[in-house]
């Protein structure tokens, strides 16, 4: 009997810190086009093979090749590519805004721009999303209005908030988006309970939920996993597997598994990778799901792997956990630039149309600001009342609360 | 009318809320097919079918955070959390989120929810099946806590429970799920059929939440008690002969002050009692409350009579519980101060 050797811990570390030089050589990309399309009706076991793979429409010529292409005309995908460009340009605006001490916290959604911005387009008017801070995407996709966005940003008069949510934490029942929480993962489940009510209701509607690589640690996770599956709920589980969950990669909340998109297998719900850079793709991966859902076949889980390009949020610095030259090695890509060459490629676009439609995008999110800070910001102008404040705790205030309004002043 | 118990009493309530109003589903571990383990919810699958009362995964912070996800879509849940020490799972969820949707979204989206949990100790059920945990639902905004005392009540509150647009955590006091225990634990309970509060209202009726009602008229003292400790508090006055007032809160978030002051100022007097721990318990609001508002009422100081700061034990249950003898001793303290 040989002796027991001492126990080590295993504490896994990413491939890359600052000053060492990314490597994505392990990232096994197959080609634009190679992976299969599997019908909707299709068994989850048998389709196994879809949770290793990436979806891929886009291929380096800037062609869209491969079962995948072909759901959306070249006028709705000018349109992803103004999408994208606003939502870029507003991040910009509103990053500018942050440093300028007009507000005090901003979430930027560099580099992942097509997830949200495509997969709303999936969706129909009425189906609800239950986002995390990082899908503004989805707002500006969907038409909501860029000055109510930064009406909340600022807490000012005009927030639809009443200044009570941390800036980029929207809500909007009318466009199908959630009130975003702060507290990771949480809305998951919500997201699968909304669609066991839409499913009660014999509605027609769908729900999707949204979750990082990072929260998917989080009990919610599981529970949403474990809900969906056991009642079949018409809903479309989202991981955004951006690499990154503040300075902790996503290894971290991936453990031994291969792939995110692996863990729907023990619930039996199919599971898709797809290249989330890749604008045609996340929307033909998306609209196969919430067919699936809508057909009541149940929920379907998708991995958008893409890339944060910026920092968590305003108040971490990227450069002090992962190399600055990461983004730039990332294989995937921008999800702009490839999206714009597609364009040009099938004679849809032109760099002329681009800087033009650059200008006229830079000059919308300015009036936008514009308007918005005529309504004041977090440091001049009208705020919501702080007697607001008291209000909504309950739909009718009690009389501790009209007391404690009063001992405050308002 | 008829005699119900209390089990009986919200099953009934269930019943007719399901019938009354399609947006009301219920669910909860074992609450679909075989009625809950208290039996709560007992034929309401079989009467509503499985899309209106089923079995959930045994998943507390999934059966809450579910049930948040169908009450912004607009339905009414009515969740069960098996026992109350089964909650802290879901507590997040309770928390950070029903509680709070309404105020974070500015009333864009709402949870009109109601979270029930059978409550208390006295039934060997051990550090995990006897907590009492309204402290920590009452130190949260945007909860409303009840606790009923007896069958009528249990009925009403819950029906109030579920129109009301708002979350809402109903505590269960299992210990008078069958009668109106009275903290005399080698004695048989008297049945909740041969007692006048066993007499339910078969017909659809709401008991307002936030009001208090006096379960026992006095001038001697005032005794702020819920759920089982209300037939521990009278079973003492009647022992120790003392003319307490007897206040069953039934409603802890939010408070009927008024019916406290106007008492504590009648009799000058006050004591509190709880099942739970002590420390930072709902007591110590209580307290607090009834020192800023009666002061100068007040002829002895206030004192409190709760559950020990120790996990509930399991063989020394009726050490842990704040018993009739506990109650005695406060009378005598508080009325000779």
């Amino acid at each position: 009997m040989t002796e027991p050797r001492p126990l080590a811990l295993h504490v896994p570390e990413p491939g890359c810190r600052p000053g060492d030089t990314p490597d994505f050589s392990d990232f096994e990309i197959p080609r634009a086009g190679a992976v299969r399309r599997p019908e909707v009706e299709e068994a989850p076991e048998d389709m196994r093979d879809m949770a290793f793979s990436v979806v891929r429409v886009l291929n380096k010529a800037g062609e869209a090749v491969g079962p995948w292409a072909g759901t959306l005309d070249a006028e709705a995908l000018r349109n992803g590519l103004r999408h994208m460009m606003t939502l870029r340009q507003f991040d910009e605006r509103m990053l500018k805004a942050q440093r300028q001490g007009k507000t005090s916290f901003y979430v930027q959604n560099l580099g992942e721009e097509a997830v949200a911005c495509a997969f709303r387009m999936a969706l129909e008017d009425g189906d609800m999303n239950f986002p995390t801070y990082r899908q503004a995407g989805l707002l500006i996709a969907g038409g909501y209005p860029m000055t109510q966005m930064m009406n909340q940003i600022y807490s000012n008069s005009a927030d639809p908030l009443k200044g009570r949510q941390l800036p980029v934490m929207y809500s909007a029942r009318d466009h199908g988006f959630f009130s975003v929480s702060g507290n990771l993962g949480t809305q998951f489940i919500q997201a699968v309970g909304w669609a066991m009510a839409s499913a009660i209701s014999h509605d027609t509607r769908i729900a999707a939920a949204w979750i990082g690589d990072g929260s998917t640690s989080e009990n919610d996770f599981h529970a949403a996993m474990v809900f969906a599956s056991t009642y079949k709920a018409p809903v479309i589980l989202n991981i955004v597997n951006n690499q990154w969950a503040i300075s902790t990669f996503q290894g971290m909340a991936r453990g031994g598994a291969v792939t995110f998109a692996a863990r729907g297998h023990g619930f039996g719900i199919p599971a898709i990778r797809v290249d989330g850079n890749d604008y045609l793709a996340v929307h033909a991966v998306a609209k196969w799901a919430a067919e699936r859902a809508r057909s009541g076949l149940g929920p379907s889980l998708i991995e958008h792997v893409t890339y944060r390009a910026g920092g968590h949020s305003t108040s971490d610095d990227p450069s002090a956990y992962r190399s600055k030259d990461e983004f730039s090695a990332w294989p995937l890509g921008d999800p702009i630039d490839r999206l714009k060459r597609h364009l040009i490629t099938i004679g849809e676009w032109s760099e002329d149309r681009h800087t033009q439609a650059q200008a006229e995008i830079v000059d919308t999110v300015r009036s936008a600001q514009r308007e918005a800070e005529a309504n004041g910001t977090l440091i001049s102008g009208d705020k919501p009342s702080p007697r607001s404040m008291f209000d909504d705790v309950f739909a009718e205030m009690p009389p501790h609360l009209r007391e404690q309004r009063q001992e405050a002043g308002y | 009318m008829a005699r119900m118990t209390m089990i009986e009493a919200i099953r009934n309530a269930h019943d007719l809320a399901m019938e009354r109003d399609k947006r009301v589903v219920v669910f909860g571990e074992d609450v679909g097919y075989f009625g809950g383990v208290f039996r709560c919810t007992a034929g309401l699958q079989k009467k509503y079918g499985p899309h209106r009362c089923f079995d959930a995964p045994i998943n507390e912070s999934g059966i809450v955070g579910a049930g948040i996800g169908m009450a912004a879509y607009g339905l009414k849940p009515v969740v069960e959390i098996q026992f109350a020490d089964y909650m802290y799972p879901a507590y997040d969820q309770i928390v950070s989120e029903a509680a709070r949707l309404r105020h974070r979204s500015a009333g864009d989206f709402t949870c009109s929810m109601v979270i029930r949990m059978p409550t208390g100790g006295g039934i060997f059920g051990g550090q995990t099946h006897s907590q009492s945990p309204e402290a920590l639902f009452t130190h949260v905004s945007g909860l409303k806590v009840v606790m009923p005392a007896n069958p009528r009540d249990a009925k009403g509150l819950l029906l109030a429970a579920i129109e009301d647009p708002d979350p809402v955590i109903f505590l269960e006091p299992k210990r008078l799920y069958n009668g109106p225990f009275d903290g005399h634990h080698d004695r048989p309970v008297v049945p909740w059929k041969n007692h006048e509060l066993g007499d339910v209202s078969e017909d659809y009726y709401t008991v307002p939440l936030g009001k208090a009602e006096i379960a026992r008229a006095g001038e001697a003292v005032t005794v702020l008690a819920y759920g089982t400790m209300v037939y521990v508090a009278q079973a003492a006055a009647e022992e120790a002969g003392v003319d307490a007032e007897i206040i069953d809160l039934r409603t802890l978030l939010p408070l009927d002050l008024d019916a406290i002051e106007q008492s504590v100022r009648k009799t000058g007097r006050c004591i509190v009692i709880h099942e739970a721990t002590k420390t930072s318990g709902f007591g110590a609001e209580l307290s607090a409350l009834v020192q800023e508002r009666c002061f100068y009422h007040l002829e002895a100081p206030i004192v409190r009579v709760t559950g020990w700061d120790t996990p509930y034990p399991h063989a020394q249950e009726w050490t842990y519980f704040p018993g009739p003898e506990r109650i005695k001793q406060a009378f005598t303290q508080v009325l000779e101060g």
